[in-house]
């Protein structure tokens, strides 16, 4: 999938520096070719299915209510022209994304992103022009994704920041599910949403004491401890739930929710104004704690700490920072993260704890984090696309459309698997990932 | 995964000769803080920690503690009861029911604990292949499910005489198994991926497919509208082994069958030994001749195979149906499995008893005093938890602590590489029938490398963070990642070049 080829230094950029006793400075390009035959292939299923495959009817987005008070005219997208529109423009990303890596070695990421946006689009147009219904209420949609969204947002930053530290947090599906439960029971039990927002951040971080003490004091494989916490998690949660929570459920599982607070005027803002602007405590929360990770991380100084103790923690150690109280540190704040987006669960988005009620979603956060590329602001753009996918999973089966549900709902692993394996972009983790640090 | 801690964190005096080891009365201490002490302790406090959930939500208890100041020995006493009665329970639906009328009644449960750990101590076989290899199967839910898939549709579509179908039927299911599991490897082969994120991945997209299969024509039982399948033909099942009474199968002789060829494979073959050499040091094994990525491929399609086999003793036995819930939490079970044999085949098998003995009691447990059948996880989960750190359990029961030399070579090398990666240096070269000569190579391969990684003037450790971590980094946490053994660090930050690399030195 790639190729190497040495040129002198100067002519090639963003290739790995060359050591050794070479005569002549030299570097190293390495191609990868994975990107653009993947923008090609599916350039090639654009033009056949968006193109070719195009139904000939007009896909309708409405974008306003009757009852908004600024109101935009619904959207009309004939699906041929949409369809042959966006595989042209996909072919010409392919063409740029071939010269790139000549030029380059790699497509940037951005070409990537918008890669995928016009394909997504393209397969919006489509799918919408092929259902029973060709009319979509896109507001919805987009609102419905970022509900989805935010519990993976949550996990998917408690995985970043956890990773950035060199531990890897398989256990963000316990740490929800631990925060869903806690919520709830101290929710109901105290009245107070706020008590339970506590408890849930508490019980996250909990649940990452284990995966801490286990994998930085104990030494054990961090992926097992991981694994096995989010089962352990799962049977505590299940096993109250069938015996406290079950047997008097108005006094154990009945959480009064978070209100949504309205800023006036800018949640009027059309499609973006709800999203942004008419959210509860916790979704004004989530986007804080993107933006704070992100400065955090790659512009403070500990940031830079956190990055060269997942990186190469012996360095780290070496220049006098504490590589294990800085993994202790983060994991602990990351349960914490995630404890939050498990209280989402419970006091916003469903009216009481069920079993297993965060049915994978730990696991797509896990995937977002590594489309994100272990950046926040990717991240936070991977799980909104997940949300997006998983919520169209909903409205596709309402629309009576020719893809089947499952496959929307496979698309998040699709495309994950699709990034690991490099075909898509390249997503390199923090070198000491799942590497305990035995000091010498 | 451990060849990596082997070299990023070697510990002093890994390679060479272990301290002294004291003798005098050496041998009760080797005993009490060895491995099977650890396993003991750690069941029992697993049992202890599920034992104090049960008293906190029982009924009985918590009324009692409402006058408890009046009359203590009320709490105690319903405290009491309720552990031995849901322990006693476990007993009864797990081992021998000894209030039943007939003989047949009292054993039904063993038998019932047998059918249940057959699929079970299969997956697990197949996982503990994988944990040998250095691989982290997470997948074995996947597999199992698209092995059950094939099984269930040459199953249900053919009709074959008996013999001929069934052995088809467990092919098909071997090979749906293979298949999944084979994606996994070759894309790990191929660019470099980390198999746990893959495997996970893997196991949500097959359980949509089958979701999906399940819904059409394909699979679906025709005129249902539930995802279930049609029945499996009568000659494409495994008949009862002890008599129509239990619902046993010949899929338990499978499954001993199984365990034989397993350790025969990982102990007596020579792609076992290879896998084990790739497992314990893949820069070692890669010097001495062995293809890593075919030995990743390899490890992934045995395991898969084996998964899927599991699943065909899901369909052809137990169940003779499919429907979504086949895997159930096998997969993840596996793990636990896997992890409590020490990856050691007979040590899965009888795992793979323990815990269907666990599932099979704990449903008689929940109809008889309630206590939710999630107490097993949670006792799993422990277990697992607790054999993992066996500092922890040392400290809780005050054990003495192993003697340095003790701690490494006991420790497992799945759960704790930090500490068992510079054992497995030294030790993986004991076993096997492979060569003298092999053996001999790979021995000094083995040697060379952890010398090396010891060595203090090694270059990837001299050099500056930036430009060590950017060339080892190509995925977490890969064995491939880590810089080759004395290599330049100009090792080209692509996985597969590193590999190519590697393979022609």
């Amino acid at each position: 999938m790639s190729t190497t080829v040495t040129v002198p230094s100067g002519s090639g950029s963003g290739a790995s520096p060359a050591t050794g006793s070479a005569p002549q400075p030299q570097r190293e390009i390495v191609r990868h070719w994975a990107t653009p035959i993947t923008f090609a292939v599916l350039t090639v299923i654009s033009l056949l299915v968006f193109a070719l495959g195009a139904s000939g009817e007009s896909a309708t987005f409405r974008i306003s209510t009757e009852a908004d008070a600024v109101q935009i005219p619904d959207i009309v997208v004939p699906t041929v022209a949409a369809g042959w529109t966006i595989t042209v423009l996909l072919a010409a990303l392919t063409v740029w994304g071939l010269l790139a890596v000549r030029r380059r070695g790699t497509v940037p990421g951005w070409g990537s992103a918008v890669f995928a946006v016009l394909f997504v689009a393209g397969f919006l147009v489509w799918v919408v022009g092929a259902a029973n219904t060709t009319t979509v209420f896109l507001t919805g949609l987009i609102a419905g994704a970022f509900v989805l969204a935010v519990p993976l947002i949550f996990g998917s930053m408690a995985g970043v920041l956890s990773e950035r530290a060199g531990v890897v947090n398989i256990a963000i599906e316990g740490q929800l599910l631990a925060g869903a439960f806690t919520a709830a029971v101290t929710g109901s039990v105290t009245g107070s949403v706020w008590a339970g927002l506590l408890a849930a951040v508490v019980a996250g971080a909990l649940v990452s004491a284990l995966l801490a003490v286990f994998s930085i004091r104990y030494l054990v494989n961090q992926v097992i401890v991981g694994v096995v916490l989010n089962v352990l998690v799962a049977g505590l949660t299940s096993f109250l739930f069938s015996t406290l929570l079950s047997s008097d459920s108005s006094r154990f599982n009945s959480p009064p929710h978070f209100s949504s607070i309205r800023i006036p005027v800018l949640a009027d803002i059309p499609v973006i104004g709800p999203i942004f602007f008419d959210q509860t405590v916790l979704g004004y929360g989530m986007y804080l704690i993107v933006a704070a990770l992100y400065v955090g991380l790659f512009h403070t100084r500990w940031g830079l700490r956190v990055r060269a103790v997942g990186e190469h923690p012996k360095a780290a150690d070496t220049v006098g920072i504490n590589v294990l109280r800085t993994r202790y540190v983060n994991v602990l704040l990351a349960g914490a993260i995630a404890g939050m987006g498990g209280a989402f669960f419970t006091l916003v988005n469903s009216s009481s704890f069920s079993k297993e009620m965060t049915a994978g979603q730990g696991f797509i956060a896990l995937a977002a984090v590594i489309f994100g590329r272990w950046n926040p602001i990717g991240a936070f753009f991977a799980a909104l696309l997940f949300g997006f996918a998983t919520n169209m999973q909903f409205v596709l089966a309402i629309l009576g459309t020719p893809v089947p549900s499952q496959f929307m709902a496979m698309l998040p692993y699709l495309v994950t698997i699709l990034v690991v394996a490099g075909l898509v972009g390249r997503s390199r983790g923090p070198a000491a990932a799942g590497t305990p640090y035995v000091k010498e | 995964m451990s060849a990596v801690t082997t070299q990023a964190g070697p510990r002093p005096g890994a390679s060479g000769p272990a301290a002294g080891r004291p003798d005098g009365g050496s041998a009760l201490r080797h005993m009490m803080s060895g491995n099977g002490m650890v396993t003991v302790l750690a069941i029992v406090l697993s049992l202890v920690i599920s034992a104090v959930l049960i008293i906190l939500t029982d009924e009985e208890v918590l009324e009692a503690l409402g006058y408890f100041f009046a009359r203590p020995q009320d709490t105690l006493v319903a405290a009491w009861e309720a552990v031995a009665a849901a322990y006693a329970a476990l007993f009864r639906g797990a081992v021998f029911n000894y209030r039943a009328e007939d003989f047949t009644g009292m054993i039904y449960p063993f038998m019932e604990s047998l059918t249940l750990s057959t699929p079970l101590i299969i997956i697990s076989l197949g996982i503990a292949i994988s944990f040998r290899s250095g691989l982290f199967n997470i997948g074995g839910q996947g597999q199992m499910i698209i092995g059950a898939v094939f099984a269930t549709f040459f199953g249900v579509h053919l009709q074959l005489p008996f013999g001929v179908h069934l052995l088809l039927v467990v092919i098909m299911g071997i090979l749906g198994g293979a298949l999944w599991g084979s994606i996994v490897g070759i894309l790990k082969a191929a660019t470099g991926a980390h198999e746990v994120i893959l495997t996970i991945m893997l196991n949500y997209i097959a359980v949509y497919l089958v979701a999906y299969l399940l819904q059409t024509p394909v699979l679906q039982r025709e005129g249902s509208t539930n995802p279930v399948s049609d029945f499996l033909e009568p000659t494409a099942v495994f008949p009862p082994l002890l008599g129509d009474s239990f619902r046993l199968n010949w899929g338990f002789v499978v499954a001993v069958l199984t365990t034989v060829f397993a350790w025969w494979l990982i102990q007596r073959s020579t792609i076992g030994f290879q896998l084990r050499a790739v497992g314990a040091n893949p820069a070692a094994a890669r010097t001495a001749g062995v293809s890593v990525k075919r030995m990743y491929v390899v490890a992934m399609v045995i395991s898969g195979g084996l998964a899927g086999l599991a699943g065909v003793s899901q369909v052809s036995g137990t169940e003779k149906v499919l429907n979504t819930d086949v895997a159930g939490s096998f997969g993840f079970d596996a793990i636990t499995v896997a992890l409590l044999g020490r990856s050691n085949p007979v040590g899965v098998f009888f795992a793979g008893l323990l815990f269907g003995a666990l599932r099979a009691g704990g449903v008689t447990m929940q109809t008889e005093t309630g206590v939710p059948i999630d107490i097993v996880l949670i006792i799993q989960s422990l277990i697992v938890l607790f054999i993992a750190a066996p500092p922890l359990v040392r400290t809780i029961f005050r054990l003495p602590e192993p003697d340095p030399l003790q701690a490494r070579t006991g420790a497992d090398p799945v759960t704790q590489p930090a500490l068992a990666g510079a054992a497995a240096a030294t030790t993986t070269t004991a076993g096997g029938t492979a060569s003298a000569a092999e053996s001999a190579v790979i021995g000094d391969a083995v040697g060379v490398a952890a010398g090396d990684a010891a060595s203090p003037a090694s270059p990837a450790e001299t050099a500056s963070p930036a430009e060590a971590a950017a060339p080892a980094g190509a995925q977490r946490g890969t064995p491939d990642a880590g810089p080759p053994p004395g290599g330049r660090v100009t090792a080209s930050p692509t996985q597969d070049t590193t590999g190519e690399d590697g393979e022609q030195r």
